[in-house]
């Protein structure tokens, strides 16, 4: 049996998909055979950020739909043998998408991988609430900044309510926080949101804490998942996020402002 | 005040006043999510009676269930404006 954990937000913008790509992609460094799920039907971009948007032949429409079988669709990724992408469908819309459908396409997969990572659409539609429904863990994303904040309260209360798990009165999905674009320096100034106050707002355990980083966008540009971008503070802090995933309990870095030299002071250097 | 104070305060920081709001509006939807579907309706016809015998208007009602542990509080409160 996978585990099935969703990647959610509410908001766009706020590093869903890169974090899926990443954490994914961690999963299957530690040699979890996992599958990352893009569930933004229509909207398609996994497949960029991860670097395989030339591959894509079938999606996860096709499989819906048995146009195509599973094992079609299924991208294996280049750089780690443990790791596939499936991709959504690009000229669809998020109604190709039925319960019953999902739910067999999971089933299917839960047989051979160990993780399956849902990457949710932004908002609480339809989309996003296809993307939780399974879920047996949620890894909810969220910026140091109001309406970021705001959304992922509001996600968390659909996952206490409208999953499978809250549904049938099981043990509810686990949740997790991982902050994301984190900057200690505004932090330090009073300017930023900190991590405690959002762990006092929210009251979900904290996953991890992704500090802003150039290394995200040079990532994205390159199809290459951050976490592979060896000495990128924010790879680094994925791994760590992916340890702890695991069970693993591990000090939390980047969340102080790091010391300025007296050069680096002296010629003003940020 | 003394004069150490004139140094030391300063004007609260954005982010302070960030969780100040969030903290207020996130506890509000929390209560809003949890209340039973029947709350808003039941709020309505209430008022309807209470109009019955006095000049009122909705924002005079604020209808709260308050849940602890063991029991509910149905809180009804109308605040009647002095003539």
């Amino acid at each position: 049996m996978a585990e099935i954990i969703v990647v959610t937000s509410g908001k766009g913008g706020v590093g869903k998909t890169t974090t899926s790509a990443a954490i994914g992609s961690g999963l299957a460094i530690r040699g979890h055979k996992t599958v990352v799920i893009d569930f933004d039907v229509g909207l398609r971009n996994l497949d960029l950020i991860m670097g395989c948007e030339r591959r894509v032949v079938y999606d996860f429409v096709n499989v819906l739909n048995k146009e195509a079988k599973l094992n079609q669709a299924l991208i294996k990724d280049k750089r780690n043998e443990n790791l596939f992408i499936l991709p959504a469908s690009q000229t669809r819309d998020k109604d190709a998408l039925t319960q019953d459908g999902v739910k067999n396409i999971l089933d299917e997969l839960s047989k051979t991988f160990d993780y399956i990572i849902c990457d949710s659409p932004a908002g609480i539609e339809k989309g996003a609430q296809m993307a939780l429904y399974f879920a047996d863990q949620a890894i909810v994303v969220t910026n140091p900044e109001v309406s970021s904040v705001r959304d992922s309260d509001r996600i968390l209360g659909i996952l206490q309510s409208k999953s499978l798990r809250a549904e049938q009165g099981d043990e509810p999905v686990k949740e997790h926080l991982l902050l994301t674009r984190y900057n200690p320096g505004r932090v330090a100034d009073g300017e930023m949101l900190s991590v405690k106050d959002v762990e006092e707002i929210l009251v979900i355990p904290l996953l991890g804490v992704i500090p802003e980083s150039e290394a995200v966008l040079k990532a994205s540009n390159q199809g290459e998942p951050v976490i592979f971008d060896e000495g990128a503070d924010a790879g680094y802090a994925y791994k760590d996020a992916v340890s702890r995933l695991l069970g693993e309990v591990i000090e939390f870095r980047f969340i102080e402002q790091e010391k300025k030299g007296f050069l680096k002071r002296l010629l003003g250097a940020r | 005040m003394s004069i150490f104070d004139y140094f030391l305060s300063k004007k609260p920081k954005s982010a302070s006043l960030a969780k100040e709001r969030l903290q207020v509006i996130v506890a509000h939807e929390r209560g809003a999510r949890k209340a039973p579907k029947y709350l808003p309706k039941m709020q309505q016809e209430i008022i309807e009676v209470i109009k019955k015998y006095i000049a009122i208007d909705d924002s005079q009602v604020s209808v709260k269930l308050d849940n602890n542990n063991n029991h509910s509080i149905l809180e009804l409160n109308v605040s009647l404006s002095k003539k």
